[in-house]
């Protein structure tokens, strides 16, 4: 699966689609692959506060937890309720149908710090 | 791949759902290698093995194995075990591999019989087929008529044409045979039966797997239900231990603990809300801390989130209210009757 060049992405496996100061996030299809079969997704409620590199909620497979990590600071504007009925859409579309949040960025210049796809790419590749 | 033992090992092949269910749908093919072996001889194998076993190796047949415990004078477990009587002066058992070393250590300090132990590990590998279809797939395979070992029964023979222990076992819940080959032809021989099973839908199947299928069948897991610090009346095991076959090691340790109350108990649960209680998440009862999940996560066949936790022998039973602590937040639970899932009876 190939990673979308106008979304940003964090070392956590997370990918940030910005608009203006509207985001979306999601966990990459590097991410879903590791984890395995998608059971069970734990997202904030919207107008729950996002700090940069914090903890807003988690993603479980069949084997493991793990948690996800804003790539930005800002509000929840609007939780996946699809995720909590299908979870698997995440292995199926986790750049897509699979996202986790949206949110309205209150540091937009956060972004520049974050790679780019192909940045994203290389980094895996490494891993 | 993870390191499991010292082992390098595949958690899943393709998706832990798919190999899970094909388990219990048609069949799985899992490499246990990583199982440790280790063989008893001599006039007095058979009294040594009921020395440091909980069963009583003393009524298998030769044939026969049975499931088992070793244990400390404590009366917490060494390891637990099967034990295969090949004749009246050999015995087989087939022991966790992160235990391995300890329990040959340990059946040694009491070998006081005309019995030697031999640690027999690298001389073997071990792969399961499991589900409704290996009997079909393994028998395609060998000469042995399986149909002829009995549940816990196993039969010398051969598969693919090497020589090869045939066990009517398995860590599943499903039925299914665990087989013992030399290591030079485990690789052929897995490749063999899968080629066997193709036909029925068989897939290789990883430590994932293994996981979710024996939890639903509620089979313990060293390290997880078994410990050091629990003991067999503890950890729901009255079963394999037998207090009237004569002096074991641990049992006075376990008369003590039959004369005295029942502090803990493994229990099973599922969970009411939404959320997934976990290896070692605290277990609350009436807002207080009660005791703590051994294995929990979903159960694919069921589709529910289960688990296995020690509580207080007061809430082991089915119907009890719990919290599972999930990251700090109680979420909603209650106690079942176990196993999870049995397969029906053909």
């Amino acid at each position: 699966m190939s990673y979308p060049g106008t979304y940003k992405y964090t070392k956590e496996h997370e990918w940030l689609d910005v608009d203006g100061d509207n985001g979306r996030i999601g966990i990459t299809d590097h991410a879903q692959h590791e984890l395995g079969d998608i059971v069970f997704v734990d997202l904030p409620k919207p107008g729950i506060k996002l700090t940069k590199g914090h903890t807003f909620g988690s993603v479980e497979s069949v084997k493991a937890v793990s948690d996800v990590y804003s790539p930005v600071s800002g509000e929840v504007v609007e939780a996946n309720d699809l995720l909590s009925k299908s979870p698997e859409k995440l292995n199926e579309d986790p750049h897509g149908e699979g996202w986790l949040i949206k949110m309205k960025l209150s540091v937009p210049q956060e972004v520049q710090g974050l790679m780019t796809a192909a940045d994203y790419e290389k980094y895996i590749g490494a891993e | 791949m993870v390191d499991f033992g010292g082992w390098n090992m595949p958690v899943q092949y393709s998706s832990i759902l798919e190999e899970h269910n094909a388990v219990r749908k048609a069949a799985g093919l899992f490499d246990v290698s990583h199982m440790g072996e280790i063989e008893i001889r001599g006039p007095e194998a058979g009294k040594l093995v009921d020395y440091v076993s909980t069963n009583n190796a003393a009524k298998l047949q030769p044939g026969q194995a049975h499931y088992s415990a070793l244990l400390y004078e404590h009366g917490g477990f060494v390891d637990d075990i099967l034990v295969h009587k090949i004749s009246n002066d050999e015995f087989f058992l087939c022991v966790n591999a992160g235990n391995q070393d300890k329990d040959f250590d340990h059946i040694r300090r009491y070998n006081q019989f005309d019995a030697e132990v031999d640690f027999a590990s690298d001389r073997y590998a071990q792969l399961a087929i499991q589900g409704p279809k290996a009997h079909a797939t393994l028998q395609k395979l060998t000469d042995t008529n399986l149909g002829s070992i009995k549940y816990y029964w196993f039969a010398d023979g051969k598969v693919a044409g090497t020589p090869a222990r045939i066990a009517h076992t398995g860590y599943t819940g499903e039925d299914g045979f665990e087989i013992y080959i030399a290591p030079s032809e485990a690789a052929r021989i897995w490749n063999e039966v899968l080629e066997a099973g193709r036909e029925f839908g068989i897939k290789p199947c990883g430590l994932g797997a293994r996981n979710t299928l024996r939890l639903e069948a509620k089979m313990a897991l060293y390290g997880h239900e078994l410990t050091a610090s629990v003991n067999p009346f503890e950890a729901d095991l009255a079963w394999i231990v037998k207090m009237d076959k004569g002096d074991f090691v641990g049992r006075s340790a376990l008369e003590k603990a039959l004369a005295g109350e029942v502090t803990r108990k493994l229990t099973g649960y599922e969970m009411t809300e939404r959320g997934i209680g976990r290896d070692g998440y605290e277990v609350w009862v009436d807002k207080k801390p009660a005791g703590w999940v051994t294995s929990g996560g979903p159960s694919p066949t069921l589709n529910k989130n289960i688990g296995l936790c020690y509580l207080p022998g007061a809430y082991a039973r089915p119907g009890i209210n719990l919290q599972i602590l999930i990251r700090d937040t109680p979420v909603g639970a209650v106690t079942v009757p176990t196993p999870f899932y049995k397969r029906a009876k053909q």
